[in-house]
């Protein structure tokens, strides 16, 4: 169990960590997401007492970090793939920060082959690939085996074999009963992964759900028609009592209908349709949705929340919204 | 609370498993025998040729030790490189993950790599002793002379120093390259050339090589040098202030700082 309770990191006059407060639970993959630059690699910093809070705690356990006998028995973290000495063997690297916290020294041939460097185990770890630094980072982080574990960004730059070789890792830990906090800036890599989810834009804490909630509301889901009798079909939809949104070029949608029922519809009426089609908003999009005022670095001159689920309204020909019980054209 | 062995432990097997350690401390020990066995010879067979004065304060088991001068910048890469390493390598967030109390990490670092240094300090000492001693023949000193094993032991104990300072200074600039930057020539050129220059000698004596190396001398004021207001111990005691210094400022910024 981790604790933050009111975490505020600021440089200067800039506020990289906002006030954050929540838990991270045993048993699941707790996803800490957010885009670039939000405070998440910040956030797991301070976590581990690497960088010092303007204010608010961290409790691991219940304790500061500082307090913890042994930290490595409690905790353990990939922070960054290379933080290990290049003219050091992988298994003196492991050698050295076992001994620190009173590890035995089989346990360094255990965890290289849990993340399948014993054949690497002694050769220099500034030659390795990405992926094998990765794998020593991670070999790090469960060396002392421990309850909590804490990964920053670990797909980065990962081949589709080492994401897959993560991914089932990190289930496997939860499911022994661990508490495993994961960052990310990608929401598709999250709901693969994660059963909790903590996001975070500006440093602000911008959700913090469970993943399936975060799915059933965050990912609408509606029915897209194109009609040349557009103004009757409009009619017959608000008679029968569906919500329907014009979404511009002749396009209207229609929330909690199925394409079924409004074919039928359709047919019973002796409308002609153009189109009729089930649409449902990508995670990625109601993520990005949702961080849309808080991402720090725009790419310029591109609409980053394009996307079907945000259509410019300025070019519809009335508002974004329109109520059933208008009935004008009757 | 990580335990003070377990972390002394770990510290050796950081410090032996890499290979700049070995590089390090043999080229200090290497340098400063052979250059100090070089010079011996040298002031062997001029002898007769030197000045009157500096006859009469001729300082056998100094000269000996005049590879120190270069040696003790082999010195200085070894402390820079145990503690900048981290830093370098992004290992420090693993290493205060690990054991997340500064002072038990620092000092303990430190601990290992200084007793290091002393060792290979003292046998460089040594050396340099007996074998300058037997190429300077008549003009020699013994290790039982008065004040000789004093400034023998001093020589092990001030290049011990020099690596302790190193490290302090660079758990304070917290890079390799900017500590090497600012050690090296000051070390071989500043502080030997404001030495040599009126009135900033005045001050330059008190620098922690300029105070410490006095250990080092026999005859006071040896081969007609300067005299100086504190005596070898004196010097030694200034070194170590020095020292203390720059190991509070590397503690202090380790304890402020973000990693």
């Amino acid at each position: 169990m981790i604790e933050l309770e009111g975490l505020t990191k600021r440089y200067g006059t800039k506020t990289a960590v906002d006030h954050l407060s929540f838990q991270v639970r045993p048993g699941v993959v707790t996803g800490f997401l957010g885009p670039n630059g939000a405070g998440k690699s910040t956030t797991m910093r301070m976590m581990l007492d690497l960088d010092n809070p303007t204010s608010g705690t961290v409790r691991i356990d219940g304790k500061h970090y500082r307090e913890l006998h042994e930290p490595l028995k409690h905790i353990g973290a990939l922070l960054d793939a290379k933080a290990m000495h290049g003219g050091r063997s992988a298994y003196n690297n492991l050698l050295c920060l076992a001994q620190s916290n009173r590890i035995p020294r089989s346990r360094v041939d255990e965890v290289l082959g849990l993340v399948g460097l014993t054949a690497v185990a002694g050769k220099k770890s500034k030659g390795f690939s990405l992926g094998m630094g990765q794998r020593l980072g991670i070999a790090s982080a469960l060396l002392g085996d421990p309850e909590i574990l804490m990964f920053d960004e670990p797909v980065n730059g990962l081949d589709p074999e080492g994401i897959h070789w993560i991914r089932n890792l990190m289930k496997a830990l939860a499911a022994e009963g661990r508490t495993i906090f994961v960052s990310s800036h990608l929401m598709s890599e999250m709901a693969l992964t994660a059963d909790h989810l903590i996001v975070i834009g500006q440093g602000k804490l911008l959700a913090d759900t469970s993943m399936a909630d975060f799915i059933q509301q965050n990912s609408r889901s509606y029915v897209r028609l194109r009609s040349p009798q557009q103004e009757r079909l409009r009619d017959v939809l608000h008679a029968n009592g569906f919500t329907v949104v014009e979404a511009g070029g002749g396009v209207l949608e229609v929330d909690g209908a199925t394409t079924e029922k409004l074919g039928e519809l359709a047919a019973e009426n002796g409308l002609v349709l153009h189109e009729l089609s089930a649409q449902r908003a990508s995670l990625e999009e109601a993520f990005m949705q949702m961080t849309a005022g808080a991402v720090e670095y725009h790419a310029h001159g591109t609409d980053v929340h394009g996307g079907a689920a945000a259509p410019g309204p300025q070019w519809g020909a009335t508002t974004g919204t329109t109520t059933g019980t208008t009935s004008e054209g009757a | 609370m990580a335990t003070a062995t377990a972390v002394l432990q770990s510290e050796w097997t950081k410090i032996r498993t890499v290979s700049s350690t070995v590089w390090t401390l043999a080229s200090a020990l290497l340098v400063t025998v052979a250059m100090g066995a070089a010079l011996s010879a040298l002031l062997s067979s001029e002898f007769d040729n030197l000045s009157e004065a500096e006859r009469l304060t001729f300082d056998p088991t100094l000269v000996s030790f005049s590879g120190t001068v270069l040696g003790q910048l082999a010195m200085v890469v070894f402390g820079v490189l145990v503690v900048g390493t981290e830093y370098s390598s992004g290992m420090i967030r693993t290493s205060l993950a690990a054991v997340p109390q500064r002072a038990t990490f620092l000092f303990s670092k430190i601990a290992v790599a200084g007793v290091l240094a002393l060792l290979v300090g003292l046998l460089t000492s040594f050396l340099s002793f007996f074998l300058g001693q037997a190429l300077l023949g008549d003009h020699g000193t013994t290790i039982g002379a008065e004040n000789v094993l004093r400034a023998v032991v001093g020589g092990g104990l001030y290049m011990g120093l020099i690596a302790v300072f190193s490290m302090g200074v660079t758990a304070m600039l917290r890079s390799s390259m900017l500590s090497l930057g600012i050690l090296v020539p000051f070390f071989f050129l500043v502080s030997q050339i404001l030495a040599a220059v009126p009135k900033a000698k005045e001050v330059a004596r008190y620098f922690p090589d300029q105070a410490g190396s006095k250990i080092m001398q026999v005859v006071p004021g040896a081969l007609d040098s300067e005299k100086v207001p504190y005596g070898p111990w004196g010097g030694l005691g200034i070194m170590l202030l020095w020292v203390a210094a720059a190991l509070l400022g590397g503690y202090l910024v380790l304890r402020k700082r973000d990693a």
